[in-house]
């Protein structure tokens, strides 16, 4: 790469490291984009910590990492995305279509539930396809065309579940064959230090160690920053603009399937209205952990933070005892509060 | 083929032969009642709902529309929408389709007072369901069919007094929704111990599980979780697993799912509102206040569908009507 645009390129922070005083290694470790969210979240685990005595128990934290992964898990394509300078509304509902083609399909045809897993899978990553190639071929803005196919969906889930169920959730599949091996894989829980900790709290690590890792050391980290800094610049330089877009989208189309495969293999059936909002508590996780909403900035790691305090926020507040009906002003002030930390940190850590 | 032939002859003997034997007289003798399909023109009638799309209570009471519909000869138009302003543009629609009744339900009924006394200046009549009871007289709505959340929320309550809790935990699955808030309130009011509210988000039930499982954690005294949905009731099953607490589960609404949770005893009690006799009586009503004049209620009383209780003692009579979805 001639230019390098994100101002998290690897490389030069770590050769400049060996050269440089120890506290400019400090600067160099406070300009990273999730450093303002991880003071944010020291900051709200501490206040939680300090004020509710449940919170302080192994098992409020395996309650709040699990609300955390499954925000966090989404929020990993949807980060990647965001990075890439565009942004998807139609994840929210795109988990529950997965889950619902996998149980439908697999409960129609009355085949072995991977079957349907499968099918669910190529649906989603079609999702995905869809969205970065009408992008990428309209050039309309990623809000049009992923608001469009966040309503098509709901539509979709709806009418096709009601035809072929003739209910407006899916039939209970617990009984199917295969049922038991995918909730091992995608819903099961284990025991860590006399605490029960969700399958999903390992994927999400995963997911954010092998998102973190392509960001970081592969060509197509590269190209996704470029791609999110300056669309014009990238193509001129030879990125493929168009391919790394809909790769992204399909990303987020990965991350919807496996989300959509917890729902269906931890509560046995779905509705089909379920997943509306969820798609702002996705990007929100990725803005409060530094992604920028214009593109170009931003890391997984972080947005796997910011999923982390709005899991600590939303259980804490229940933790504390406080009073419910101000719960989504509670939410929403934290929150508030994380992403004025992360500005304000950045901003004195380049000052100096 | 040939077999085929065959069988055809034989079935249009055996049917010939069924002809001649109910074949009618000609004069005198009772006059057979028509089986099934009525012989009233066909209506039109619109229903207009605040269904939060793909719910299963609401299709619930969809099924209770539609076979109302299908029984009067009625060609039923059903559209939602949560938001106030888009449900009376629906009721505008229908008035300029000019229906033969309107089917509406009340949830926010300020929003919907111009709607209605446009469909009254057009004469159409216009009856109530599922929400509204203290407004439709107001409003000038025909008749109401529904239950009143307040005596639901306080046969609930004293229900809880007989078994003899001390704290009870009630879920709302939708902050700000009237009907849901008097339900738990009511409880509240007839519950002699102590009953907290928890707040959820029924579109993402990972948040649900997690919430009611931090609440459990947070106040080990909960004995019963009290739910006002059906799926949420299942997932608070769940919920209560993780916390190892030993908290009960007793819910409003029903579903196919929750019979079965009751059958197994993982779900205590449901109070049953009826959604399938709300939206059947809606729409026969209409049919009949078309036909025959009469109103049900006497335009002044409502009538109640709830609140009915289902429980282990009657659960297996319920069941065989869950599984086709209408309870």
């Amino acid at each position: 790469m001639g230019q390098t645009l994100s101002p998290t390129a690897p490389k030069g922070g770590s050769e400049k490291a060996l050269r440089v005083t120890r506290r400019s290694a400090l600067r160099t470790f406070m300009t990273r984009p999730e450093v303002g969210s991880l003071v944010g979240a020291v900051i709200v685990f501490t206040l939680f910590f300090s004020i509710a005595d449940p919170f302080r128990t192994g098992g409020a934290f395996a309650t709040i990492l699990y609300a955390s992964s499954t925000i966090g898990i989404m929020a990993v394509g949807v980060a990647l995305l965001m990075i890439g300078g565009e942004f998807d509304l139609s994840a929210g509902v795109a988990v529950i279509t997965s889950g619902l083609t996998a149980s439908m399909f697999a409960w129609y045809f009355s085949v072995n539930v991977w079957v349907g897993a499968a099918v669910a899978l190529a649906v989603s990553l079609a999702i995905g396809f869809l969205n970065g190639w009408i992008l990428v071929r309209t050039k309309l803005p990623s809000f049009l065309v992923t608001l469009s196919m966040f309503l098509m969906l709901q539509g979709l889930n709806i009418a096709i579940t009601k035809l072929i169920t003739g209910q407006v959730s899916t039939t209970n599949i617990s009984s199917m064959d295969g049922f038991d091996s995918a909730r091992a894989v995608f819903a099961s829980s284990f025991p860590v230090l006399g605490i029960n900790v969700r399958i999903t709290v390992l994927w999400w690590l995963l997911f954010v160690g092998l998102a973190t890792w392509v960001l970081m050391r592969t060509k197509v980290g590269n190209w996704i920053y470029a791609v999110g800094g300056n669309q014009e610049s990238a193509r001129a330089v030879g990125v493929p603009v168009a391919k790394v877009k809909i790769g992204l989208f399909m990303t987020v189309g990965f991350m919807a399937w496996f989300s959509g495969m917890h729902l269906l293999f931890m509560y046995n059936t779905v509705q089909s209205g379920e997943g509306v909002g969820n798609e702002l508590l996705y990007i929100m996780a990725a803005v409060v952990g530094g992604c920028l909403l214009t593109g170009g900035y931003g890391t997984v790691v972080g947005a796997a933070i910011g999923a982390f305090i709005y899991g600590m926020t939303r259980q804490g507040i229940v933790y504390a005892g406080w009073d419910n009906n101000w719960v989504f002003f509670f939410v929403g002030a934290m929150l508030l509060m994380a992403v004025v930390v992360n500005g304000w940190v950045r901003t004195q850590a380049n000052k100096r | 083929m040939k077999r085929n032939t065959t069988y055809t002859a034989l079935l249009a003997g055996a049917a010939s032969l069924l002809l001649a034997a109910t074949a009618c007289s000609s004069e005198g003798g009772r006059e057979e009642a028509a089986d099934g399909d009525v012989e009233t023109p066909e209506l039109t009638i619109a229903m207009i709902t605040h269904e939060v799309p793909g719910d299963t209570f609401w299709d619930i009471i969809r099924s209770g529309a539609e076979d109302a519909a299908a029984k009067d000869n009625i060609n039923l138009e059903y559209a939602s929408d949560p938001e106030a302003g888009q449900q009376a543009s629906l009721i505008q629609n229908a008035i300029d389709r000019e229906v033969d009744g309107i089917a509406i339900t009340l949830s926010k009924p300020d929003a919907l007072e111009g709607a209605i006394s446009d469909a009254q200046a057009a004469g159409i009549p216009v009856v109530a369901f599922n929400a509204g009871i203290e407004d439709w007289v107001d409003l000038g709505v025909q008749q109401y069919f529904g239950t009143d959340e307040h005596l639901a929320g306080t046969a609930f309550g004293e229900r809880l007094n007989d078994v003899g809790v001390q704290k009870a935990l009630c879920v709302i699955q939708e902050q700000g929704h009237v009907a849901l808030e008097t339900r738990c309130s009511s409880l509240g009011d007839a519950f002699e111990g102590e009953s907290e509210v928890l707040y959820v988000d029924s579109a993402n039930m990972p948040e649900v599980r997690s919430s009611i499982a931090a609440k459990l954690q947070e106040d080990e005294e909960i004995e019963y979780v009290v739910t006002l949905g059906a799926p949420i009731a299942m997932t608070a099953i769940d919920a209560i697993d993780d916390s190892g607490s030993d908290a009960t589960v007793a819910t409003f609404d029903t579903n196919a799912e929750l019979v079965g949770a009751i059958q197994e005893g993982l779900v205590q009690w449901a109070v049953d509102q009826q959604p399938y006799l709300q939206g059947y009586l809606a729409v026969d009503s209409l049919w009949l206040y078309n036909t025959n004049g009469n109103i049900a209620g006497g335009g002044t009383e409502p009538v109640l569908t709830g609140p009915a209780f289902v429980d282990e003692s009657n659960i297996d009579a319920v069941a065989e009507y869950a599984e086709r979805g209408t309870r």
